[in-house]
Order: structure tokens, then sequence, then C-alpha cells
């Protein structure tokens, strides 16, 4: 019973103490929302908006938003193909395959290049390669190596170790007993983080323009920053459409996968 | 090799397979070229020096006392944000599920006149929340920040937006998802939908919910920061300001207080998740 | 001297005696049938006559050679020319049975051919002939979670006649079939030894199989050998000094085998 009043009591404090930080948080930005809907700003606002409309939809620059799309595609697709190779060989060691210290090298490499978020590694990489699309794939590239091969190094360790025993009973070497014994079992679950991360990547391709890699990122800051709402209004449809067709193609590509055998 | 074997032994996938090698190496060379892939470039000597030169500066991480409280300042604008946004957000979303979510339906119980009013209302939330989780929170953010010159705000906004989005979606998923009998028989005795929501799902749903709310003030911490790289306000903002100017130890300085504050919260959520379920 | 065991003993890490003392010749070409009631360390056995098991004590010779002072590259090459047929089969489920019956001989295989066969296999003809011995030569291109418990151990058979070792080992390797099909692979295994010259011993629960097949019985009873004697001379009354005390009629097989599955005893990870 009381143990049951205690946990009442705990739960009550825990949410006084958090509506007093939301209270703290508001008055600690001293936001002024009665500000934001006073006229003077409402009609700035509402006249921001008007200008988004009509988007400029000539061929001209429906070609140029078009190639940015394919530029964004192209460094996602990249980015994480290439994050699936480094990801995959460093998991190997990550998982303990290696010995100890290699185990715990690999892993902290894994989790440093995880914990950077995307846009910061992307403004470093813009240093290191200049402003573009390169920069784009190199950030993505990075970030999606710590994540994917951490998930790669928890699938190989749960994987059960008797097809590789069973082969190294037989006389196979290391590698081919791994590819025909363990990869198999680990392949379909590690694709499917492959094709996750790629569709997340592809939204992130989008955002990581806005520092100065490409796509249509760069695009929608440079017409925003240009005062060119018309343009930029047709950037952001496209990077709507871009996003709802990445939902559709992840969910047909995961149906796809799963009747693959190996 | 294939064609001289029987056809019992021709092998089903191997044409599939060899295809999509070729198309996979048909489409690299494009691919590069569209995404300026230059590897040479890291090596340029310019930028070698540029990068050289960055990361030499980053130890020691920079610890001037003006310096120190602008960051204190930017941490707790970022913390903040994070949480005024994600307030916000449940402000938002918490309606939104409710109208969404099939479990209060009082026309699946039985025959009511407001049948396709009930289910028109519930698509309409639905396309809604998927409209604002389309457009990533950093897109709107930079529209806050240009629309209405706000720093900080803008952030709020934006988390506010996406953020409802995509709790009201969770929100709904979750009530769907829980034992639907005890609000139902609340509904079929008479009470209005406020009240069989509190008495008859809330208390079994109450764990998830608190959990993935936690969960996803976690996440509202980290897009804090990037929003700042947009003029949101925060530690993304600071950071931004330190590449821009060339200051790597600041830069240093900045990313091991984000870690320290990623850890931060990640402790208070399981701390909270513990004691709110 | 295809297999030697002299005073092989076994401890395991808990502290548990597997074997004690085995002494066990068997000359090239012979066969012997392993039998003895559950836990009494047929499988510890096999698994050292395999080099699979370092014994804590005594000497072991296999095809002339002490795998533990092989280099290791020697040692490969020995268990190439090992073949061990497990209880349940190994095989990962998302496989294709040409593709796991080819894994027989990635001992013998370069790392080339290897992978270059994983992707496409190139000896499916010689898959097939191995399927075809067991009876599933048609599901040559299916894969592995598409075939019952009973159909995978029939692969691992094939995996095994595929390698066409020197030294043939099988560890309880019908117990998961049906009586008809159990008598028909072990027929093909005794076959393959006799066509091959190569050593075939086995562990068998069924009695009566061990009685039909297999010229030389060898009792094993908590962790040593009780007799070592052609079927005419294993009376009932040896048997039952045997199997005293195990739960259950002597030729039953065991429960998890008795009925076809529909899943693989492996899950992927």
């Amino acid at each position: 019973m009381r143990s049951r009043r205690a946990q009442r009591l705990a739960g009550l404090a825990c949410l006084v103490v958090l509506a007093a930080g939301v209270v703290a948080s508001l008055r600690y930005l001293a936001v002024d929302f009665g500000g934001l809907f006073e006229a003077e700003s409402r009609h700035r606002m509402v006249r921001f908006v008007a200008e988004f409309f009509p988007p400029d939809v000539s061929p001209a620059f429906l070609r140029q938003v078009g190639l940015a799309s394919l530029q964004t595609l192209a460094v996602s697709l990249l980015g994480t193909a290439m994050a699936a190779v480094v990801g995959g060989l460093l998991a190997l060691p990550a998982a303990g395959r290696v010995g100890l210290p290699a185990k715990w090298l690999a892993r902290s490499l894994l989790n440093g290049l995880r914990s950077v978020p995307e846009l910061v590694w992307a403004s470093l990489m813009v240093l290191a390669a200049g402003l573009g699309p390169f920069a784009g794939t190199l950030a993505l590239a990075v970030h999606t190596t710590g994540v994917l091969g951490r998930l790669f190094a928890e699938s190989l360790e749960n994987a059960t170790p008797v097809p590789e025993a069973a082969l190294r009973d037989l006389g196979a070497g290391p590698v081919a007993r791994f590819v025909y014994g363990t990869l198999p079992l680990v392949a379909p679950q590690c694709l499917g983080y492959v094709l996750y991360r790629w569709e997340m990547n592809i939204r992130m391709a989008t955002i990581l323009g806005f520092v100065g890699a490409g796509g249509l990122g760069q695009m929608l800051y440079v017409e925003l920053s240009l005062f060119q709402q018309a343009q930029a209004a047709t950037v952001l449809a496209a990077m709507t459409l871009l996003v709802l067709a990445d939902d559709a193609l992840s969910g047909w590509a995961r149906r796809g996968l799963s009747a693959q055998p190996l | 090799m294939s064609a001289t074997l029987s056809p019992q032994l021709r092998d089903p996938l191997a044409r599939r397979r060899l295809g999509w090698a070729i198309t996979a190496l048909v489409l690299l060379w494009p691919l590069g070229r569209l995404a300026e892939f230059h590897p040479a470039t890291l090596l340029a000597p310019a930028n070698l020096h540029v990068m050289g030169g960055f990361v030499d500066g980053f130890l020691p991480p920079a610890v001037e006392p003006d310096f120190l409280h602008d960051l204190l300042a930017a941490t707790l604008q970022t913390l903040a944000i994070a949480t005024a946004g994600i307030a916000l957000a449940f402000v938002i979303a918490a309606p939104l599920a409710f109208v969404a979510t099939r479990s209060l339906s009082i026309a699946a119980i039985g025959p009511a006149d407001g049948r396709w009013r009930g289910q028109a209302l519930r698509q309409a939330a639905r396309t809604l929340m998927v409209l604002l989780r389309s457009i990533p929170e950093i897109v709107w953010a930079l529209l806050f920040v240009r629309a209405s010159g706000l720093g900080p705000a803008a952030g709020v906004l934006a988390l506010a937006v996406t953020y409802g989005g995509m709790l009201a979606k969770v929100y709904a998923e979750i009530l769907e998802a829980t034992d639907a009998r005890p609000a139902r028989a609340l509904l079929q005795a008479g009470s209005g939908r406020v009240a069989a929501l509190c008495f008859g799902l809330l208390p079994l749903a109450a764990e998830e919910l608190v959990s993935y709310t936690v969960y996803r003030w976690e996440c509202a911490i980290r897009a804090a920061v990037v929003m700042g790289f947009v003029g949101a306000g925060g530690l993304g903002q600071l950071m931004d300001q330190a590449l821009k100017g060339f200051v790597p130890n600041e830069v240093s300085s900045i990313s091991l207080v984000f870690l320290a504050l990623v850890m931060l919260a990640d402790a208070i959520s399981f701390v909270l998740r513990k004691v709110l379920a | 001297m295809s297999l030697r065991l002299a005073k092989v003993g076994v401890v395991h890490a808990n502290g548990r005696r597997a074997l004690a003392a085995i002494d066990l010749v068997v000359a090239k070409g012979e066969r012997v049938a392993l039998i003895g009631p559950s836990g009494a360390g047929k499988t510890t056995l096999l698994r050292v006559a395999a080099a699979a098991l370092r014994p804590t004590e005594g000497r072991v010779a296999l095809l002339e050679d002490d795998p533990w002072t092989l280099a290791p590259r020697a040692l490969r090459t020995l268990r190439a020319r090992i073949g061990f047929v497990h209880q349940a089969p190994p095989i990962p489920p998302r496989l294709r049975v040409v593709t796991a019956v080819l894994a027989g001989r990635l001992g013998q295989w370069g790392l080339g051919r290897a992978l270059r066969s994983w992707l496409l296999p190139d000896d499916a003809a010689g898959a097939r002939g191995a399927l075809a011995r067991v009876g599933l030569a048609e599901r040559l291109f299916e894969r592995c979670d598409q075939l019952s418990g009973g159909q995978l151990q029939r692969v691992a058979v094939a995996r095994t006649l595929y390698q066409a070792p020197a030294l043939l080992l099988a560890d309880e390797p019908v117990s998961a079939l049906d009586a008809t099909t159990a008598d028909a692979v072990l027929r093909e295994l005794v076959d393959y030894s006799q066509a091959a010259g190569a050593t075939f011993v086995a562990s068998l629960h069924a009695v009566d199989l061990a009685l039909r097949w297999f010229p030389r019985l060898v009792g094993v009873r908590d962790g040593a050998v009780m007799f070592d004697l052609p079927p005419a001379e294993v009376t009932p009354e040896r048997l039952a000094a045997l199997y005293a005390g195990d739960l259950g009629p002597v030729n039953e097989a065991p429960v998890s085998g008795a009925t076809q599955r529909a899943t693989p005893p492996l899950a992927s990870a």
C-alpha cells in the first residue's frame, strides 16, 4: 500500500516539476507570442505567405528543381551505400571477432561518428571538400557508418554461431565460413536497416543543403535568401513530393526484400 | 555456362542477380557525376590546409569566461526550446489524436447518424498529420525565421508543428492498439467521449504514451541544436557562428557540452519513464 | 587405422565429466554404431573424433594424424576429409538448398571459388546428384526454410555426401525422420562408405537400425564403453543393462523428432 502511495506521490511530483519546467522555459525564452499576433506582424506574415503563391512553374526552373531533386537522391544513395560497406567492415571488430581491444576501439569510433549530428558533419565537410553535394555525401556516409556499424554489430552478436561452427568442422576458412554460415542469418535484417537508413537519409540530404551541401536544400536556402518566395514554393513542393514518394518506395522495397532467398 | 545445362540445373536467380549487378555498375557513373563525387578534392592542398588548421585548433577547448557565459546561456536556451516545443506539440497532438482514433467512435458500436461525418473528420485529421510531418522541422524553422525574424521562438514553433504531427500519429496508434472494451462500455452506458477517454483508455495507454513523449523530448533537444544552424538560437547557432568564424576551439567546447547535454537528457528521460509509468 | 582414441577423457568447463578413459580403434572402411542412453557421451565422443573438441586427457589419431599438433592450415585440410552429420541441421534458413549442399566442399575450395559459388552456384549438377541420393533432387533451388525439419536434415546429409569425406561421422542422423525414410537415408550413407572405402561411425537412438546396418556396435554409458561387439552378441540382457534407468522405451525416437516440423530448428537472428 505504502509503495503505491509513494509511487503516486513521486509521479505527481514529477508532473509538477515538468509543468514548472515548461513554464520556466517559456519565460526564459521571453517569447512574445502576443506580439506575434498583433496587427503589424500579422499583416507581414500574411504578406509573406501570400508571396509563395502562385509557385514558379516555368519549364526552365522546373528543370533546375528536377536536377536538384536527382542530386539529392544521388547524395542519399551514394552516402548510404558507402556507409553500408564501411559500417559492415567495422562491424566485424565491433562484434568482437578480432579480440577485445579491437572491439572497444571499433565501438568507440562508431559511437563517436553517430553522436555528431549530420548537419555538423556537413559543415565540417564543407570545410574539407568545399561547397556542394560532395560534402553532403561525405557527411551522410560518415554519420550513417556509425549508425549502421552499430546495428550490424548487434545483429552479428545475436546470430547463432552454430552454422559457422559446423563449417569450421568441415575445414572451411574464416571468410568462407562467415559468408556461408553467419551472413545468411544477418543479411535480411541488415539490408532492412540499410533501406531504412536510406529512407531517412533522403530527408537528411535535403536538409544538408542548408549549410551548402547542394541539392534541394541549398536551392531552398538560396531562394529564400534572395526573397524569391515563388521559387521557394516550388522547391518546397518538390521536397514534400520527394518525402512522400520515399515513404511509398520503402514499403515496396521492404516487401521485395523479404521474398529474396540467399 | 547456362546454355548447355539441362533445364533443371539452370539457376532461376542467375539472370536476376546478374541484372541487378549490371544495373548497379551502370548507374554508378552517372550517380557519381550528379553528386559531384571527387575524392581527389579532399587531398587538394588548399582544402587540406584549411582542414588541417581547423583540426589543429580543436585542442585545448575554449574556456574564456565570456565564452563560457555565452555557452551556458545557449545551453539553457536549447533546453528551453526543446521543452516548450514539446509542450506545444502536445497541445496540438492531443486533440488531433482524440479526433482521429477509432476507439472512441460511437458510430462503431451501433447505428448513429454522425457516421460519415465522423469518418470524414478522422480522415481530415490524418491527412493534416501527414502533411505536418512531411516537411522537416528545420525547413519550418527557416520559414518561421524568415517570416517573423524570431530566433528561438521560430524553433519552438517549428518543433510544435512537426512534432505535433508525429505525436498525434503515434498517440492515435497507441490508443487504437489499446484494449477498447472499457471505453466502449462507458460509451454504451451513455458517458461522453472525453470521460470515456479519461477513465477508459488513458489508464491502460498511459505508460506507452508517456514513454514515447519523453523519447520525443530527447529527439527535440537534438533537433533544437540542428535548427540553430538556420538562426533559431541555442547551441546550434553558437556552433554555426564558431564554424563560420573559424574558431575551432570554440567548436570543440560546444561539441563537448552537446555530448554532455545528450547524456543528461538520456538520464532524465530514463528517470521520468520509470516514475511516470 | 582411421580413428584411434587412446585413454581419451573429457571434462566440461562446468566440471562435469563427459568421457572417461575411452579406448577405441576403428580400422579404415569399418562401420561402427554407437548406442546408449541419452547423456551417455556419444555426442562428445563423436565431436572428439571430428577434431571439433579437444580432449582433456588422452591422445587422438584421426586418419593417421594427431589433429591437435597440426598447424592451422594442415588442420583445415584434415577437417576437410572428415564429415559430420549433426543431430539438428546447422543450416541458415534463408540459404538455398543448392548453396547449403555446395558448402560441403568449402574445405577444399579456395576463397575465390567459394565467394563466386555463393552468388552463382557453379556445381549445381554435383549438388543435385547428392540430393538425389536422399530423394530431394527437385528441391535444388528452393529456400531451406520452405522445407520441413526432416527434409532439412536430409539436406544436411546430402551436404556431407557431397563433401565425400574419408571419415564419416554422424550424430543421430536419422532421429528426425520417419522409419521408412530413416532406413533409406542410412542405406545411402552405408552405400557411400562401402563405395568410397570411408570409415563410418554413427550414434543411433533406434537400436534396430544399428543392428541391421552395422557389423560392430559399441555401447556407451556414463562416459565409458560398456561393450564392443558384433550384432549377434548384443543380447537383450546386454541392452537392458545398457539402457537401465533411461526414461522411455528403447526404440522410440525422441519427442522432438517424432513429427515432421514445419519450421527448421534454427531461427534466424
